[in-house]
Formats: C-alpha cells, structure tokens, sequence
C-alpha cells in the first residue's frame, strides 16, 4: 500500500492525528452530557476523509475551508488540541473565534483555514475566491472546500463548481457523504446516486473514493492539486462515508436511521481499520500504538484541563470588531 | 380549555388547518420524518402522508421559489426555514417574488403563502442560530410579518396567516417553545394581523414589544409595580402591518415610551414606531422616546458573558423602565 509519497512516518502521522481527533471527539461528547459544553459536532466517522486530504495538501500554505464536520481535517491542519477545546467552551483565548462562534465553526489565520459561518455552501464559492486570487497573483496555492452531500443542493454549490470551472481555478471540492443531511437521506437530496456525477455538469472531473480509507483519499487529493498547480483547474471530489453518531449533540438519529445501518458501517470503521491496517502490515509497532495511544489520552487531558481553566471573554468585547478601526 | 406549549399551539393549528384545508401543505429540511429539528411538525406527516409534508432539499431558494410556484397553483404552502438565520438563500425569492407578485401583475396573481421560522437568542446558539431578522422583512410592502408571544396567539395569527391572500412571515421565537405555555380554545379562531394587543394596563409608562420580549416586559411590569411604578405593555403581534391606533393610544394615554425588541437597535422595528409617535402624538409625550434593543453587532456571539451581554433581559427592561418612570 506505500504510495508515491506515503513514508511511513506519514502513515503514522496519518493515524496519530485519525485517532487524536476521535478521541477529542468522544470527550466533546461527554462534556457535552456532563452539562459543561452546550453544543458538540463531530467529525466521528469522517476522520479518514478528511486527514486524508488534509495531508496531501500543502499545509499551512494551501488554503482550507472546512465545514463543521472536520474537526480531523483542522487539527491535520496544524490546530492544536487545546485550540479546539479552547473553541468548544467558549473560551476568550479560542483562536477561531474568540469565543464567539458556536464549536466547530473553524477558522485559523496562521494555518490558512479560512473562517466558517453555519450557512451551508457559502465556504464553496469563498474557495473559488481564494483560488481566482492564487491564479491571480500566481501564488502556486491550492484552496479546498469541503461539505456534506446535504448542502450540495444549495445554489451556491452550483455557482462555486461553474466559476470555478469556467475560469480553471486551483481549487478543490471536496464532498464528505455520509448518506444524511440530519434526517433528511441522500435519495431526498437528489436523483442520482452519486455527487460526483454533477462535476461533469461543470466540465470538472468527478472522483469518487471510500472515504473510510486515508489512504486512497490522500491520493485522489494529491492528484487534483497537481492538477490545480498546472493550471488545469478544479476537482469534485466525492468520498463516502459515514457519521456514526447523532448530527449534533441536539439530535436523535434514531428518529431516521435504523441502528442495523449504523452498525454495519461501523464494521469498518475508519479509525479502528487503518490502525488494523498499520499493526498487519507492520508499518506501525504494537509498542508504538500503545506510545500513542498514551500520547492521545494526555493531549486529550491536558487541552481539557487547560481550557476550562482559561478565562471566558470579558462581556466589554462585545463591541470589538465591528469594524477595522 | 387545554393548557399547551406554543410550540404545541402551533403543531395543532397546522394540524386542525391541514385538516381543515387540502390545499395545505407543509415542506422544508427534516419536518418530515423526524418532525423538524425541533419538532413542531412531529406526527404530521404520519396523519396527512408524504404529499403534504415533504421534507425537502437542503435548499432555502428552491423551497421558497418552489411555494410561491405551489401558492399561484393552487396550494396553501406553508414552508418551514429551518432556522430563520437561513432565510437568506431565499431573501430573493422571498423580497423580489413574493411580495410584489401581486403587484406587478396589476393584481392578476397573489402568493398565498405562510413561511415560518423559529429565531432569537438566549439559547447558545450563536451567530448563525439567534438571530432576529424580522426587520429586513418588515421593510417590504407586499408581506406582512407577525410574531406571536403567546401559545393563543400562536394559534390565531397561524390560522390567519394560512387563511390570508398575501405571503406571511411567521416567526417564533425558539426560547418560547416550550418555556411558555397557556390555555388554548379546541375550535378555531384567528387573531386579524395587524392588530395589537393590550397585554396589561398602567398609568406610568407603555411598553411597546412583541415576541418573546412580552413575556419579559410583564416581568419587568411585576417587579415595578411593586415599586409603585405601573406599567402599560402592548404586544404587537404583527409588525407589518403595525396597529397604529393602538401605538398611539397607549402613548398618549402614559406620555411615556419604552420600545423593546431583541433585534438590534438601528433599522429595527423600534425606529419605526417612534418615528410613528413623534410623529402623531409628540404634544402628549412627558419624555423622550426611549428605545431598549440588541446591540449593534453583527450577531450574537456563543460564549455565555457576551450572549448575555447582548440579550435584552427582564432585568435590562426594569431597569430602563424605572429609569423612564423617574424622567
Ligand atoms: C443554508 C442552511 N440551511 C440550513 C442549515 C441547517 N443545517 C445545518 S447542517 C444541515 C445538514 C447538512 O447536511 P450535509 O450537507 O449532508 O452535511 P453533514 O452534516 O451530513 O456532514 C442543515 C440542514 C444550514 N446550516 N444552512
Ligand atoms: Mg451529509
């Protein structure tokens, strides 16, 4: 399975980062049900999609525009775990917000991950923007965009992938399927089985890839970049996959999924294969697996720690920014 | 008479005008299957089927768009905005179509059409799930906007709303669902749009409010009165069209007036209504208009010290209340 540019050490890095963001993840939940954070999404389930990606980008340089699903994607991304638990507890020292934003609406200047709001599709044609100014100014950036199946039936979908199109832009659409839209199924969003078919509509190449492997997403990823990179335009690309928890803390999704679907995705669940994957193919030791595992339980600990003892924002900065001035 | 949530004042008013009416039908993101994110819809499409509660694409213009088309056919759209926060996908339809259909084909077409949409803050929710967006639409001839603060109410300005000719906003205020609750009649009834409300009589000073704040403002009226301090509240109900008369009255009656609304302050609905008092009953105010709203910025922000920063409160209304009583 060693890819073009996969040493082992991204490998590991691949899954250290994979099972970093579970496990954050399930303890967003239980601060969640503790009563300590009022509202979790989560990326459980979509952790090899979106480290995947992330990591056949040029991080820190290229740009991302992630939704509220990529927990994974941002600390890929260079987020730390104490940013993102300064960010779910409304924290002052949150550096996507400053405790302004509901959780997972990222945004990091440093690290090129442009700010989110919650209204589906809008990061879509601001990835198209980012990547017109690269052509532009010849900066060599790729941007990427990522989105549920769900807000592929927006308008502004559409708009992005034509502009972007039209103009052959270095940009990158990437769709996380996970089958739902909070209750709603993919058969209700649209009439046909696969997103990636509208790229076509566009005169963009659609890809599909299993989205529960890190590794093939790395690679279609890779691809469309270079493709950006040498001017011949955007990528749709479509990885399936699945969310094994509610859409939010505030969802039952035993309202609309039977708890048979669930299980079933979960025998391959992304997390769990790829370490599977590491230990057989002997890329990663048993003996390191536990030096990590121990790794994730400490940085998981310690940006708890750290961020419910850091200061919420002082009411007084209300006001601020507003404006420039 | 039963005793019910508003937001089970409004799942039965759908219900009994379903019901009541064919042509009523119901679509938008998730109101289907599970009932709507927050469940105002639940049941409904066990009892009228899949044709007349659809749960919809993800996609506020083509939801919107699509009822006007439904509305001109034939049908009673009533459409949910999942959260009003994204109403704005379909401001086009809603501003450009909608309201001056009728207007525009010199009275040939008319858009019978009620969108609903449950707003404001208060609820961790932040900059993209609190907010208050009824002024945009209030700015618009052609449609009219009504608020309901409580589950009576709720159930009147629906059943006019879905009776009515024109396109209806109806929104309703989330922290109200199941926080307030009173008694509301089996038959049916509607409460004419347009009219106000006079949720308390005072001597000393008239709040003018709707919504949510209602409910806040006759707390606030609670805590003074035992001050000495009488409060007048009047409920807008609609705030396009407003009851004019009513606002006048209760201005001239008390000479003083305090406007509240959780929308912010400048464009909202309280410019309006002082513009409309100093205008016609300027000679019978005792103090200057005095306005309390949602601060100037660009949303509600999650953090719990700047959510409560930014929300108006039964405590920010006493206070200004008290200190209008005091000019
Ligand atoms: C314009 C707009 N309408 C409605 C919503 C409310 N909403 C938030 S997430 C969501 C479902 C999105 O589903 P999908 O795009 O498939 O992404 P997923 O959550 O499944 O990853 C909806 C309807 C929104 N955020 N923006
Ligand atoms: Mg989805």
């Amino acid at each position: 399975m060693a890819t073009l540019n996969m040493t082992p050490e991204l490998l590991k890095e691949m899954y250290y980062t994979m099972a970093l963001s579970r496990a954050l993840d399930d303890r967003m939940w239980i601060l969640n049900r503790q009563g300590r954070a009022p509202v979790v999404y989560s990326a459980n389930g979509h952790e090899a999609v979106q480290v995947g990606s992330a990591m056949a980008l040029n991080r820190g340089e290229d740009w991302i525009v992630p939704y509220y699903r990529d927990l994974a994607m941002v600390l890929a991304y260079g987020m730390t775990p104490r940013e993102v638990m300064l960010h779910l507890l409304g924290r002052a020292d949150d550096p996507n917000s400053g405790g302004r934003q509901m959780p997972a609406h990222w945004g990091l200047k440093r690290r090129h991950i442009l700010t989110t709001g919650s209204v589906v599709a809008t990061q879509d044609v601001h990835a198209a923007g980012l990547a017109l100014a690269s052509k532009v100014l010849k900066d060599g950036r790729v941007s990427m965009a990522s989105f549920g199946e769900g807000s592929t039936s927006q308008g502004e979908f559409h708009e992005a992938l034509n502009f972007a199109a039209v103009h052959k832009l270095p940009v990158i659409f990437l769709n996380e399927n996970n089958g739902y839209a909070i209750s709603v199924p993919a058969r209700k969003q649209m009439a046909i089985m696969d997103v990636a078919a509208k790229a076509q509509g566009y005169g963009m190449p659609g890809v599909i890839v299993d989205g529960n492997d890190p590794v093939k997403v790395y690679e279609v990823t890779a691809e469309a970049a270079d493709r950006a990179r040498r001017g011949e335009g955007p990528t749709l690309i479509e990885a399936k996959t699945y969310r094994f928890v509610p859409h939010s803390s505030d969802d039952d999704d035993r309202a609309y999924r039977s708890r048979e679907e669930v299980a079933e995705w979960k025998k391959r669940d992304p997390v769990i294969t790829f370490e599977k994957r590491l230990l057989d193919e002997k890329v990663m030791t048993a003996e390191e697996l536990k030096t990590f595992q121990q790794r994730i339980k400490d940085e998981v600990n310690d940006a708890t720690d750290f961020a419910e003892k850091a200061a919420l924002p002082d009411p007084a900065t209300l006001w601020r920014y507003v404006y420039a001035d | 008479m039963a005793v019910m949530s508003y937001l089970e004042a409004i799942r039965e008013t759908l219900r009994q005008e379903m019901r009541h009416d064919q042509r009523i039908i119901i679509y938008g993101e998730d109101v289907g299957v599970r009932g709507g994110v927050f469940r105002v819809t639940e049941g409904l499409q066990k009892e009228f089927g899949e044709d007349r509660v659809i749960d919809s694409p993800l996609a506020e213009a083509a939801i919107i768009g699509t009822a006007i088309g439904a509305a001109v056919n034939g049908l009673r759209p009533v459409p949910e905005i999942q959260f009003a926060d994204f109403i704005f996908p379909a401001f086009n339809q809603i501003v450009q179509e909608a309201a001056r259909i009728r207007y525009r084909s010199n009275g040939e077409f008319g858009v019978p059409l009620v969108i609903r949409a449950p707003f404001g803050g208060g609820v961790h929710g932040a900059l993209y799930h609190s907010q208050s967006v009824e002024a945009f639409f209030a700015h618009v001839p052609g449609l009219k906007v009504v608020i309901p603060s409580t589950p009576y109410d709720a159930k009147g300005l629906l059943a006019a709303a879905i009776q009515d000719e024109d396109p209806v906003l109806y929104f309703e205020h989330k922290a109200a669902y199941r926080s307030i609750k009173g008694e509301v009649p089996e038959e049916r009834y509607i409460i004419p749009i347009g009219k106000a409300d006079l949720k308390r009589p005072g001597k000393d000073l008239s709040i003018i409010t709707y919504g949510l704040m209602v409910s806040y403002a006759q707390k606030a009226a609670e805590t003074l009165e035992k001050e000495g301090i009488s409060v007048e509240i009047l409920d807008l109900r609609s705030i396009r069209p407003l009851d004019v008369e009513m606002i006048l009255e209760t201005a001239k009656r008390t000479g003083k007036v305090l406007i509240v609304h959780e929308d912010n302050l400048t464009g909202g609905i309280g410019g309006e209504v002082s513009a409309l008092i100093a205008e016609h009953a300027l000679f019978d105010l005792d103090a200057p208009i005095m306005r309390l709203a949602g601060p100037d910025v660009p949303a509600m922000p999650y953090s719990p010290p700047l959510e409560h920063a930014f929300m108006v409160t039964s405590d920010k209304i006493t206070e200004a209340a008290r200190k209008l009583a005091k000019f």
